[in-house]
């Protein structure tokens, strides 16, 4: 029996195996389907990507297995491939350019990008009622130039990047000074501290993220760091290398976004110390493993009461006007309770980081004034906004 | 100094004896003088285990230096700690990549701490010895404690599984950079390993077979997983009986006060084609294709019809689970870990006969599991059914080109190690209630070679005294022997439960012998 010395993480032995059988025979079956992927990969291209692999040996069944796995729900339309490196979005651009223009509001391969991290360039923000928004929250995410992604990095990847993670962090200062707790290594009480703060994560069971991989060799290589303060957090190695989440309770979310900024810059920078950059380039943003991700990977949001409003016939119109969306408390996928809803942007590509958090800031300012209304027991009719 | 990249362990390949562990992990040391390294304590493993060091660029040279080590040092590793020098000697040039830099280096020993030279290597005393280069994209980073996380080797520490006890570092340098004809590696024979630590009570496998050649390429580490889940079977030295004549079997007709049904299942794999873990959707179609062309050629108590998970009706699935032989998609994350449900269900289907006593699943956990059952205690006919079904399918498929995987050594060759040899499980449904209140049950049922379930299956608990009494043991006995096992075992819990009723005491029968 041959046992060809092969290149890790992965050889493609396994791919070229596939080239024995037709296209045709190793087309999936996406008949019952329902997501991005599916709607875009025909037999043709299929054919033509086929045979393609990026330099970590990522091939087309790997970007598409969890779209495969996953035909996704009647009513959401989730995006149904994922990338296993920087180089999977150049080398299967055929297939992801268009679940990227599909996905982002007809963002096209030529389209350009603005990065703005100027907390300055934000108006207002800092005086959300607190009243009726209880909490403020950014986050985003970053993936380490070099590695390969969460789908398909190996043990010691993973382990590099948090390497890297932890000495970068372990530099910060001052209000975002903080510690770093391993998955695999915390004491019970880390844990339960953990827990308490709503910081900790845990094993992904969604089946759209473990059929994709990322959950491989869980907890290996994972870990949460947050400052003292509790306002700053760093996720690592979870669906994204680093994800970084800037948080308080109440309405300023103009010091919120500032916090996120100048924590952000001043991680890109010890990174940068360190020999490393932050994957990204003028056309895709910063770059994640999920294409739903890319540009600024960014959502802002707050948990605000909107009792009334939520009950208004108009309000799905005035949040998608406002280019917002709602979600439960507990995050995607979960109901609101108590007339509490996590509202935030829509977009992800296209828009600056300045310019969403604007949008969200105006935007609930704008569904705050028209819930004040409604409790008083007034229109808002003349209050509805434009399509932004 | 060039600008390093990023870092792929496998990037830097040396000498198939020297392999690297890939400890060539991006966190480093701080500069570090050789006679420090040698300072830990040391044990003495008997396993040679190679591993590299890295030490991050020192601001005068702004070289790299690989020490190679013969011994790994894993600071928390239950392996131990040791460190010894060797030479390294040729390394390949990786192909350039688009993103990041290409790395370089040196690969010097340390001073006077040669055990064995390369030719022509001069050691200068006090000096650090160049003995070649390599090539990486490795980021080097600088670490404040002088600590070596192992890059590429599984954290095992909190593992109770077979693959964990035998997975040392040794052997996964010897066998992390090796793949079987079709792709597979090891990383992904042990993958499920790795993300199911395991129960403190049970132990599991850890590990699968992607293809025939799995067992072949890998036989370093599974050899010993088969050695211990088999009880002692050595592969290496042991040869597998396969017997399905039905004939030989002795009383198989039960008490029908006590046995409720009777069942054999095992499992077959199509040679050529890849086993679940790592089949291509084109092979999985394969395999759906040539199994059911066979089963359609099945005649007389055994023609039936094949039902597609993907194409049948509400109906047929309704019907198919009112008669409990329905199977869904594995919730079990020591199944979706090995990558055993990708696809679902396309390619997947059941087939039974029209009497519904002999049932084929295809593209589940293996290729096919093949089940003879019927109500009742006839466990001589549920066999002989089983037999002639199997060997019939087989002859359908030799017709057409294909063969069964199987040899020797292990038999019929199955998805999961603990399914080797004969992959059977002959079974009852049987009334114990006072037997299994009797304290000596578990160590009677050990004696006889069998094991308990609840009637749900494995994983689940007894119901009004009514258990699952199956076979323990899987290779290095005919399918004769386990079946005549099972028979002889059923019968004496039979005769116990009998005389317990009657108020009579019950005695624990000597241990059976395991390979006859």
């Amino acid at each position: 029996v041959s046992t060809p010395n092969v290149i890790m993480p992965f050889g493609n032995t396994h791919n070229k195996l596939k080239m024995n059988y037709s296209a045709e025979q190793e087309y999936p079956d996406l008949s019952q389907h329902n997501n991005h992927m599916a709607k875009v990969l025909t037999p043709e291209m299929y054919a033509n990507l086929r045979d393609k692999e990026t330099s970590s040996g990522f091939t087309l069944d790997d970007v598409i297995q969890t779209g495969v796995d996953n035909p996704g729900h009647p009513f959401i339309m989730t995006v149904g491939c994922v990338a296993g490196d920087e180089e999977t979005y150049e080398v299967f651009k055929d297939l992801l350019d268009p679940v990227i223009e599909d996905r982002h509001g007809g963002y096209k391969p030529s389209d350009k990008h603005k990065t703005d991290l100027n907390p300055d360039n934000l108006q207002g923000g800092d005086d959300l009622d607190p009243n009726y928004v209880l909490s403020s929250r950014v986050r985003t995410g970053r993936s380490i130039r070099g590695f390969c992604l969460p789908p398909h990095c190996s043990r010691g990847e993973r382990r590099a990047i948090e390497n890297l993670s932890i000495e970068s962090l372990d530099a910060l200062d001052g209000d975002l000074k903080g510690k770093y707790y391993a998955l695999k290594n915390m004491t019970e009480e880390e844990q339960q501290q953990l827990i308490d703060d709503h910081f900790l994560f845990d094993k992904p069971v969604s089946p759209l993220l473990l059929a994709s991989g990322m959950a491989r060799d869980w907890p290996d290589g994972r870990g949460i760091w947050h400052n003292d303060n509790k306002t700053f957090l760093v996720w690592v190695n979870e669906e994204d290398h680093l994800r970084v989440i800037s948080m308080q309770k109440g309405g300023n979310m103009r010091e919120v976004f500032n916090r996120f900024c100048t924590g952000l810059t001043k991680i890109e920078s010890l990174f940068k110390e360190r020999g490393h950059e932050f994957m990204w380039n003028e056309h895709l943003g910063y770059v994640l493993t999920c294409p739903s991700n890319l540009g600024t990977g960014l959502r802002a949001g707050v948990h605000v009461k909107l009792p009334n409003l939520s009950k208004h016939e108009k309000f799905g119109e005035i949040l998608k006007r406002l280019r917002l969306q709602k979600r439960g408390t507990g995050g995607v996928d979960t109901a609101a309770v108590g007339g509490v809803f996590d509202i935030s942007n829509a977009d992800r590509l296209g828009f600056s980081e300045v310019e969403l958090v604007q949008m969200v800031v105006d935007g609930v300012n704008l569904l705050v004034d028209m819930e004040k209304r409604l409790e008083a027991g007034e229109s808002i009719d003349d209050m509805m906004p434009e399509q932004k | 100094m060039e600008n390093i990249g990023p870092f792929h362990a496998k990037a830097l390949i040396l000498k198939p004896e020297l392999a690297v562990l890939s400890h060539l992990c991006a966190s480093t040391l701080t500069p570090v003088k050789s006679s420090s390294l040698l300072s830990v304590p040391s044990e003495a493993p008997s396993s040679r285990i190679p591993a590299c060091l890295f030490v991050p660029p020192s601001p005068e040279t702004e070289e790299i230096t690989i020490r190679v080590c013969e011994r790994l040092f894993l600071s928390d590793s239950r392996h131990g700690q040791q460190l010894l020098q060797s030479p390294v000697l040729q390394t390949k040039r990786r192909d350039p990549v688009v993103s990041g830099g290409l790395g370089h280096g040196r690969i010097t020993v340390p001073p006077g701490t040669c055990e064995r030279r390369s030719p022509g290597a001069q050691e200068v005393p006090g000096q650090s010895k160049l003995v070649g280069t390599f090539h990486s994209r490795c980021p080097i980073t600088r670490r404040s404690q002088a600590q070596l996380p192992v890059a590429e080797y599984p954290d095992l520490r909190k593992h109770n599984n077979c693959m964990a006890s035998h997975l040392t570092p040794a052997i996964y340098a010897k066998l992390c950079d090796k793949a079987t004809p079709n792709g597979y590696t090891l990383d992904e024979a042990i993958q499920t390993g790795v993300d199911n630590p395991g129960h403190p009570f049970i132990k599991t496998v850890g590990m699968v077979a992607g293809d025939e050649e799995s067992y072949e390429v890998f036989s370093d580490l599974l050899n010993p997983v088969i050695k211990e889940r088999h009880n002692g079977y050595d592969p290496e030295t042991m040869k597998h009986p396969t017997d399905l004549d039905a004939s030989k079997v002795q009383s198989g007709q039960f008490d029908e006060r006590y046995v409720l049904s009777s069942r054999v299942r095992t499992g077959r794999s199509i040679r050529g084609l890849s086993l679940p873990p790592a089949c291509t959707r084109a092979e999985r179609r394969e395999v759906e294709r040539v199994v059911v062309d066979a089963l359609a050629g099945l005649k007389d108590d055994l023609a039936g019809k094949y039902y597609s998970l993907t194409q049948m009706t509400e109906k047929e699935q309704q019907q198919l689970i009112d008669d409990h032989f329905l199977f869904d998609k594995p919730v079990s994350p020591l199944l979706t870990c090995a990558g055993m449900a990708r696809d679902w269900p396309d390619a997947r289907g059941i087939w039974h006969n029209n009497e519904k006593t002999f049932l084929v699943w295809v593209n589940e956990e293996d290729h096919t599991r093949v089940i003879s059952m019927e109500k009742g205690g006839n466990m001589k006919r549920v066999f002989e059914r089983f037999c002639r079904g199997l060997k019939e399918v087989e002859r359908l498929i030799q017709e057409r080109g294909w063969e069964f995987m199987w040899n020797e050594k292990l038999g019929y060759i199955l998805t999961c190690p603990s399914n080797l040899g004969t992959g059977l499980r002959a079974g009852v449904h049987v009334k114990l209630p006072l037997m299994s209140k009797d304290p000596r049950f578990s160590k009677i049922l050990s004696n006889l070679r069998l094991q308990k379930r609840g009637t749900g299956g494995v994983d689940t608990a007894a119901v009004g005294g009514v258990f699952d009494i199956s076979n323990l043991d899987r290779l290095g006995q005919s399918e004769v022997q386990l079946v005549q096992t099972v028979i002889d075992g059923v019968n004496y819990l039979i005769e116990c439960e009998k005389r317990l009723e009657k108020g009579q005491d019950i005695k624990v029968p000597p241990p059976l012998k395991q390979f006859k």
